[in-house]
């Protein structure tokens, strides 16, 4: 088949999807969203689905991934079943607030919204528009640049729910938050949630975010997450993907940071079938810091891809990228980042990393570490890497008796603790130490921590 | 305005030295492009039937092409139908001595320095000057036929040694390579075409110098170099063109082959006019080069100093096709005013423990905008592959851009790649200490920046290292910040 007809199709599908759903998308009798929503249909309509043609989608082809009939649900469906029975967490160890998600839908365990002591507002998005209105809207699609990318307008015109979290004026929020997004269906469904952080001047906050699939079906979810960060506030996200072969996850995170700010974000990728992570990062006043770290661990047919896009707009501004992959088997690793820096913004500081390991000849990897400088008062630098394990560091362990495979671990190990050590939060950081280690023998199944019995 | 800025600007408004025009009369065809005119082309140049195929192939793929968006270049859409495809200088018909050659036409190459006199053959340098596209004289070439070497323009290959150009004319960049290599091949008017037999070392630089003179023509040159087993070549391509207010294309396709244990080595001092300092004129540099280290043992070296045209868009390759090949590319980008330079290397690792190198250096002042863009993609086989690319950028001045766009692609798990690149300004520690040490801020920035570029320009053939050495100079005059 033509292949732009194909992506004329799939975007043409999605477009028809809306008109059949419009009763229940455009019900909530709000204007302000519904206006917005129908604004990323035109333009979703405009851009169309990007297709292999696509600089930004290069490797990953994703108007084929999303070509395929799945079920669009869009309205919280009622499963029977009991959390504990089929789910235990990976972290549990560390002291936090969970939240569930289960196929896009905030999963009701009693209050949807709920405002805590110290004025942290946190709950289901849908009920934060009802009981927040100026809050929600005053941020809500203002970073996700739905006018100009077409998987963020997809998300816009049909994601209903998702996590809304709100950190008031100088309040450190210590617990760490927990957002267990699940997927559990019986037919194959794709599922589109959104959520939005904003933490307010002086703020404080943790999120991690854990994906999980917890029945064998045919998962694409994409992900849209907005992150507002206000003058001198601090914020960390850590993200973990561990999803089935069969999964097609992509994410989209926007993230807006105002002077004096902090967030670092670390994606860890331990399992799934297509992951593609979108970070797309405003340096929006002076003196702001941003990390984005990334880890990916793939193996069989799995894809991962990571695209970094960091916007210094303003003068003072540091930021760090550091991904590092180890890809087996036949897998296909992918990372574009992208340091773009405004002309006004000098005094720059921006570095960019990618190192990669192939361990099979099947394995494959591309990078585009890519810079972009319109200010001449800065100091950049990217570097990638696609290579082996060192022999000699082999050869030295193994002459000091430790057996091959035990040195080859060390080394994967010891290459993805750069980016584990980068975790603010101990707890959480051994924790995926473990995982990471775990996953590295290939005694991390996704299987483990089910109790469904399905293979 | 501060001292430094000051220098800077004296150092980046040096004038352009080639900017004159020579009166030559000159042949022409009527503007535009159809296929007639690819006819005529043809026919004046008495080429044989498959050659007026080739042509027409290209064309009619160029047809169906359109003009690729994708390089981080601002280009006013080109009107290809307002342009002349073909300008000759007039009677060219034959030139047996030096004597019968028009003494304008000296005139201009002894303003450029060019040793196209035979008493200057102390130089050893054997040119081939394309004028408007079309080769003027050629030097040496009895000396080195002697060898077996032949160095001719290419019609005269085309004419003398067709079998050679049938085989390898379109083998490395095809006619459907890309929308100016498609142009190229269906109007290209002549060039220069060598070939090095078995075992042969050459022993002199061989050299061409293209101009353009004409106004409103497009200069459409071709070159094809191959170097057969064991044998050795170094080549150097200059190039230069009258100061005009509107902007002339130029759309060059150059080959390599290099077969079994053969070493090419291709060096260019690019320094096509670059527009004035208003960004008015200045020529469309839009040119196809690429090499094929086809034999077992092979190496391709690519050197580049690139100071002119106002749009620079190229990106000279390797393909390492052969084992144990070698592929290198050295550059230096120097973008001023309101010149654009998106430029770079695609290495292509097919063969078992191929390398490549990446050495590129941008230095961009002014309002320019300079690009690095490069691939580097290890197939399947190519067992042991290496490379390392650094690409280092420079900013004199706050209202230029540099940019990196590299693509690593690795399908074998014993291949390393690295890459590297950093962007940065001249440190005011490092102006500071020169200072200190009695060394004005202008010598100070002249040193760093040449310090910077010497990594290449080490690699150019002695002559040529000179004269990019002062073109740095002129590029940059008072740039030093």
């Amino acid at each position: 088949m033509n292949i732009e007809y194909k992506l004329a199709d799939v975007t043409e599908s999605f477009v028809s999807l809306f008109e059949a759903n419009r009763n229940i998308l455009l019900a909530e009798n709000n204007e302000h969203l519904n206006s917005i929503r129908r604004e990323a249909v035109t333009s979703l309509a405009k851009l169309k689905i990007p297709g292999k043609k696509s600089e930004n989608y290069k490797y990953t082809a994703i108007g084929d991934l999303l070509f395929e009939e799945m079920n669009h649900v869009f309205s919280p469906k009622k499963i029977e079943f009991n959390i504990e029975d089929i789910f235990s967490c990976d972290i549990p160890e560390i002291d936090t607030q969970a939240i569930l998600v289960l196929n896009g839908f905030f999963l009701n365990q009693g209050e949807e919204i709920t405002k805590l002591e110290n004025g942290v507002i946190i709950g289901s998005l849908r009920a934060a528009m009802k009981s927040y209105p100026d809050l929600v809207y005053k941020h809500f699609a203002q970073y996700s640049d739905y006018k100009n990318d077409p998987i963020a307008a997809l998300n816009t015109a049909f994601a209903q729910d998702g996590v809304f979290l709100y950190v008031p004026k100088n309040v450190k929020h210590e617990k760490s938050i927990q957002i267990i997004h699940l997927l559990l269906s019986e037919e194959d469904q794709m599922v589109q949630h959104r959520n939005l952080f904003i933490l307010e001047e002086g703020a404080e906050a943790n999120v991690v975010i854990c994906d999980h699939s917890l029945s064998i079906q045919k998962f694409i979810t994409n992900s849209v997450t907005e992150v507002f960060a206000d003058k001198n506030s601090n914020f960390n996200i850590t993200r973990v993907q561990n999803e089935h072969d069969k999964s097609v996850q992509i994410t989209n995170s926007f993230i807006q940071q105002e002077q004096d700010s902090t967030v670092t974000s670390n994606t860890i990728s331990l399992h799934g079938g297509v992951i593609r992570n979108n970070i797309k990062v405003n340096l929006n006043g002076e003196n702001c810091e941003n990390n984005s770290l990334g880890l990916f661990l793939a193996d069989k047919e799995q894809h991962i891809d990571n695209s970094i896009y960091i916007n210094h707009l303003k003068p003072n501004c540091t930021s760090n990228q550091l991904y590092k992959g180890i890809l087996d088997e036949n897998a296909r690793g992918a990372f574009a980042g992208r340091i773009h820096v405004w002309p006004d913004a000098q005094k720059t500081m921006a570095y960019q990393k990618n190192n990669n390991i192939l361990l099979s000849d099947d394995a494959k990897m591309n990078s585009k570490p890519q810079l972009e400088i319109y200010a001449d008062d800065v100091k950049c630098s990217h570097g990638a890497t696609v290579g082996q394990l060192d022999e000699e560091a082999l050869f030295y362990m193994r002459s000091r008796g430790i057996n091959e495979r035990e040195s080859r671990l060390l080394l994967m190990y010891a290459f993805a603790h750069e980016v584990i050590s980068e975790i603010k939060l101990p707890a959480l950081r051994e924790r995926i130490d473990e995982l990471v280690e775990k996953r590295l023998r290939g005694e991390l199944s996704r299987c483990n921590n089910c109790k469904m019995n399905c293979r | 305005m501060t001292e430094q800025d000051k220098i800077l600007n004296d150092v980046t408004q040096g004038e352009y030295k080639y900017g004159f025009h020579t009166d030559i009369e000159t042949e022409t065809i009527p503007k535009g492009l159809n296929e007639e005119v690819v006819r005529i082309i043809s026919a004046k140049k008495n080429e044989p039937e498959w050659l007026l195929e080739f042509r027409l192939k290209a064309f009619r793929n160029w047809q169906k092409m359109k003009m690729p968006t994708w390089p981080h270049l601002t280009i006013p859409e080109i009107d290809y139908q307002d342009i002349i495809y073909y300008a000759a200088p007039k009677q060219n018909a034959k030139y047996t001595s030096l004597d019968e050659v028009d003494p304008e036409l000296i005139d201009t190459f002894n303003k450029l320095g060019i040793p196209l006199e035979e008493q200057k053959s102390l130089a050893g340098v054997a040119v081939d000057a394309v004028i408007d596209s079309v080769s003027v004289k050629t030097t040496f070439s009895e000396t080195l036929a002697e060898m077996g070497i032949i160095f001719c323009s290419f019609s005269e290959a085309v004419k003398n040694h067709p079998d050679l150009v049938k085989k390898y004319l379109g083998s490395v960049v095809p006619s459907t390579d890309n929308y100016f290599a498609a142009l190229n091949s269906a109007v290209f008017s002549d060039g220069s075409f060598c070939f090095i037999p078995k075992g042969v070392r050459c022993p002199m630089e061989l050299s061409t110098y293209f101009r353009i003179n004409a106004a409103n023509t497009g200069q459409f040159e071709r070159t094809l170099l191959v170097a057969d087993d064991n044998s050795y070549v170094s080549y150097l391509e200059g190039c230069t063109a009258p100061q005009r207010d509107e902007n002339q294309l130029h759309a060059a396709v150059v080959e390599l082959v290099a077969m079994e244990n053969a070493e090419l080595k291709y060096s260019t001092v690019q320094n096509w006019y670059p527009g004035n300092k208003d960004g008015l004129g200045g020529i469309y540099n839009f040119v196809t080069k690429r090499g094929i280290a086809k034999g077992d043992n092979s190496k391709i070296s690519w050197t580049q100093v690139e100071t002119g045209s106002a749009v620079t868009w190229k990106y000279p390759s390797c393909i390492l096709k052969g084992d144990n090949s070698t592929g290198e590319f050295f550059s230096v980008a120097v973008t001023n005013n309101h010149q654009q330079a998106d430029t770079g290397s695609k290495m292509m690792h097919i063969g078992k423990n191929t390398k490549s190198l990446i050495i590129s250096k941008g230095i961009s002042a002014g309002k320019s905008q300079n690009s690095y863009r490069g691939l580097v993609k290890v197939l399947k086989g190519a067992e042991k592959a290496r490379n390392f690319s650094q690409c280092d950028s420079l900013l004199l001045g706050d209202k230029c851009g540099a940019h990196t766009f590299p693509y690593i692609e690795t399908d074998n798990s014993t291949a390393i790649v690295e890459h590297e690149a950093t962007t940065s300004k001249i440190g005011e520690d490092q102006i500071f200490y020169c200072n200190q040490r009695g060394i004005t801020t202008e010598t100070a920035i002249g040193m760093i920046i040449n310090g910077y570029a010497k990594e290449v320009l080490n690699k150019l053939p002695m002559e040529f290292a000179v004269e990019a050495q002062k073109l740095l100079q002129i590029s940059l005059e008072g740039s030093v910040g």
